[in-house]
């Protein structure tokens, strides 16, 4: 006989899921109270590739911070280095030549597709099908081509200048972006085909991770994740910057708040975004690519400058308290799923662990971009 | 619009005892875009606490208020009762006056576009501030990265412990008499 | 036809062989097939079309180091893998592939099978808990409940079919299938017409009982990392993976005894070795091609299913059958 067994009905034991776990999408922990499948508490570790690039801001002159900028995301990487310029021109008062502008939001949008494409896959793996990441890492290809032609790098671009751009768009450029525009469309009926009316995938979506619009507000989520709560909030819209406004796009809002609706939000993004690719190619001004005079050292006057983009996770805003040196003061990177992982600690509690982890994918995580 | 009845709600908590000299343009921020860049210049001694409307073209931010930090929670109540959501929280080291400051950004989820920079300052060698993240839960994570990487000790923090940095960083990276 | 030792040895042999050669090769066709609908080539690179690959994996799992982790219970540990490949071998041991090509026919091939598929279970959660690994527990938890709920439907359509045709012998069962496509248990027929659903709940409990995808809940690799093979390696995990495949054979082999006529030609025309093998692969192919389209489920989706959907129809089918047998 061996000794009887105690169980305490409040016996719950942790799970670390992380920093080494299929479903993190790289080096994030999630410590779990779990009592079985259930999770009980949860709670974020994050610092696991923490690299203080504000620190580095800090200490480098603005165009030598220009490539850390790209390391923040790793998938939508032209989406930060552009708040970055754009604060720096902010700051500095630099014109930037309108064929720039719309050159960035073409490459901006280009690789606002990219992202989705890949969040599209991996947020379908992390469900547990293969197939949809191989055929949407396709279709990423050629954007990621595309944008090697003119940028020179495939992730981590370093693309935008001061007031313009480092390289100006070719013929080919525009006739494999005209190109993919039909194709990608056609894609996206097919993935529509293929996920989004499968019983499995909505089953598993639908009502899954409720994120209210008022826990929105106070976790301050942007981007995808607040649209998916029914927020119409998209900063190229409400606080519009570049050349945006002269585009005619919608904002895709759902109102389910679920992990559907955030998957929706994202599907939608993308066609909005091959509308704004479509006429930012019919529109294009000729002209230079960067402004005639330009400070040969960039030295913002004193004072505090704030600018937000609208990146493919959300709302990035970018902070720089300028002494008038050539290094910036203070550098503040507030990034967009900061703020959205946040909510998670709150909105897994009582889930299962499954559908947490479908809930954590919807939120389309980034690590590098969370610890900065 | 909502930049002005914040505002107004601001200026009624906090009476400013030295009215600052402002009469910003009400709506169109673009309009007093010079007049408010010269007024940007003057200001070289530490500012006064108060709201001060900036011009958002500039500086990409339309209300700054600064007030003390027994001041904050109330003002950040007005900000939520408004329906801003909490942007980001981060702190400046000022150490030539020996303060820190900590600064809070907020904006709305709606068209009627208004960013709200809320500063306050703390003495360097205790800085300490109270927590609004009973407010805005988001605050939490916000107010432990700047404990990380500025020591500024929150009060009322729930789980004040080192977020981005090692759970034993004892050091503060972003001050600036930090060495590595 | 007696069994002595020969006759045994023999029947051991092939059917091992015929387990790990089915298990190296459908792991080959299962990764060509995910490459064809994935559109990327799959593996290509040893020998003519990748065919030498399945060896090359097998060194490599073969000369590779066997980790026992701390704590874990070693007896368990070791035993695990072994269980979960013996009984997917055994039960070859009474499948006929035709007429005359069977180890050992025996009159209760059925439940002999069935016996040994639960075995499967036994063996996961011997691999989850013996290993001491949070994420291992979970998965055997979760094994032995999705096993527990499909055997029960999987084992109420056997039982429907055993009515009808009165043997559990897997042979005769088969035989009585001869003749035409016709007279295949998929079909209705006048006493039992719900015999397409009874396929569907077999094929899907088919899918649940070898732990293949949507209901691959017990290595929901998304979730649990690798499940409860999680701290496995070299051939420890070698056995695992073999004794699934050799399971989806099982499965297959049984699914074609039972609803498709066995080694009989659809039109009748020489029946043979052939066409059974032909139903088993069509079979495997559908099983290849469900797992990289679909989405995993979770496992109260899994659960509810089971008992909500799958039960009560197979249930009623039954009670149909009987009723309907009395009558004509």
């Amino acid at each position: 006989m061996s000794a009887p067994i105690h169980i305490r009905p409040d016996e719950t034991f942790t799970l670390n899921v992380g920093p080494q776990h299929p479903a993190t999408h790289g080096v994030l922990r999630v410590k779990m109270e779990m009592d079985g499948e259930y999770i009980v508490k949860a709670e974020t570790v994050l610092g696991y590739i923490h690299r203080m690039h504000e620190l580095m801001g800090e200490n480098r002159t603005y165009p030598q911070v220009l490539p850390n900028l790209s390391r923040l995301d790793y998938l939508g990487a032209l989406g930060y280095t552009h708040g970055h310029v754009l604060a720096v021109e902010r700051a500095a008062g630099i014109e930037v030549p309108e064929r720039a502008e719309y050159i960035r939001a073409i490459t901006v949008e280009l690789n606002r597709v990219a992202s989705h494409l890949f969040w599209f896959g991996a947020f379908v793996m992390d469900l547990g099908g293969f197939t949809p990441l191989m055929y949407a890492i396709e279709d990423r290809e050629y954007i990621l081509d595309m944008l090697e032609a003119i940028t020179g790098s495939r992730l981590t671009y370093c693309y935008y200048r001061f007031g313009g751009l480092y390289n100006d768009i070719d013929d080919d450029f525009i006739a494999a972006a005209k190109a993919f525009i039909p194709r990608l469309r056609k894609s996206l009926k097919k993935y529509d085909g293929l996920v989004t009316g499968n019983i499995i995938f909505r089953k598993r979506l639908e009502g899954i991770g409720p994120i209210s619009a008022e826990m929105c507000r106070k976790y301050g989520a942007t981007g995808p994740v607040a649209r998916g709560s029914g927020i119409d909030f998209d900063v190229r819209k409400n606080e519009p910057y570049s050349v945006y406004p002269e585009f005619d796009f919608d904002i895709p809002v759902y109102h389910e708040c679920d992990s559907l609706a955030r998957y929706k939000v994202r599907m939608d993004e993308m066609e909005q975004s091959l509308r704004i690719i479509e006429q930012g190619l019919e529109k294009l001004p000729d002209g230079p690519i960067m402004p005639k005079k330009k400070p040969k050292l960039i030295k913002p006057p004193k004072g505090d400058y704030y600018q937000a983009v609208e990146t493919a996770r959300g709302s990035f805003g970018i902070r720089i308290v300028s002494d008038g040196t050539k290094n910036a003061y203070r550098f503040k990177l507030r990034s967009p799923t900061y703020s959205n992982m946040h909510m998670f600690d709150e909105a897994c509690e009582g889930m299962m662990i499954m559908d947490a982890l479908a809930m954590m994918g919807s939120l389309d995580l980034v690590i590098p971009e969370i610890d900065r | 619009m909502i930049k002005d009845t914040v505002k107004q709600a601001l200026e009624e908590l906090f009476p400013v005892p030295e009215p600052v000299a402002e009469e910003a343009p009400p709506v169109e921020a673009a309009e007093g875009e010079e007049a408010d860049a010269k007024k940007k210049e003057k200001k070289e001694e530490p500012r006064v606490n108060g709201v001060l409307e900036r011009d958002y073209d500039t500086v990409g931010y339309h209300l700054d208020v600064q007030l003390d930090p027994g001041e904050l929670l109330a003002a950040v109540l007005v900000l939520y009762k408004a329906e801003f959501f909490i942007e980001s929280i981060t702190g400046v080291d000022w150490i030539k006056e020996d303060q820190l400051e900590v600064v809070y950004d907020f904006s709305r989820y709606d068209f009627d576009q208004c960013r709200v920079v809320i500063r306050t300052r703390t003495p360097r060698t205790e800085p300490s501030v109270p927590t609004i993240s009973k407010i805005f839960s988001g605050a939490n994570w916000h107010e432990r990265e700047t404990h990380d990487f500025f020591g500024i000790k929150f009060e009322g923090h729930p789980h004040l412990i080192p977020l981005l940095l090692p759970e034993d960083a004892d050091f503060h990276p972003l001050l600036k008499d930090f060495k590595p | 036809m007696s069994l002595t030792l020969l006759n045994a040895v023999v029947a051991v042999v092939i059917a091992i062989g015929f387990a790990a050669l089915n298990a190296a090769y459908l792991v080959w066709a299962e990764r060509r097939g995910a490459g064809r609908i994935q559109r990327r080539p799959g593996p290509n690179v040893n020998g003519p079309f990748g065919l030498l690959q399945p060896p090359a994996d097998g060194i490599k799992l073969m000369t590779k180091q066997l980790m026992i982790p701390g704590g874990a219970d070693k007896a368990l540990f070791m035993v695990a893998p072994v269980l979960a490949m013996a009984p997917a071998i055994m039960s070859f041991v009474t499948i006929p592939f035709s007429g005359s090509i069977v180890a050992h026919s025996m009159n209760i091939g059925v439940l002999m099978i069935f016996a040994f598929a639960s075995m499967g279970g036994l063996a996961i959660l011997f691999a989850g808990w013996g290993s001491r690994n949070k994420y291992g527990v979970m998965a055997a938890v979760r094994a032995v409940s999705q096993s527990i709920s499909y055997e029960v439907p999987m084992l109420i359509t056997v039982i429907t079919i055993v009515m009808m045709t009165g043997t559990m012998d897997l042979k005769e069962l088969a035989l009585s299938q001869s003749g035409g496509f016709w007279n295949w248990n998929l079909f209705p027929s006048l006493s039992s017409p719900l015999m397409p659903v009874a396929f569907l709940i077999f094929f899907v409990c088919t899918l649940a009982e070898t732990n293949r995808a949507p209901f691959d809940l017990g290595e929901a690799e998304s979730e649990l990392v690798a499940g409860f093979h999680t701290e496995y390696g070299s051939m420890g995990f070698g056995l695992f993976f073999m004794g699934e495949y050799a399971n989806i054979v099982i499965g297959a082999s049984l699914t074609t005894i039972l609803f498709l006529g066995g080694w009989g030609c659809p039109f009748g025309l020489f029946p043979g070795v052939w066409w059974f093998l032909l139903k088993i692969y069509l079979l495997i192919a559908t099983f290849i091609w469900i797992r990289w389209t679909f989405p995993r489920t979770t496992i109260y989706g899994l659960l509810n299913l089971s008992w909500k959907i799958l039960i009560p129809i197979s249930l009623f089918n039954l009670l149909l059958t009987a009723g309907l047998l009395k009558v004509f």
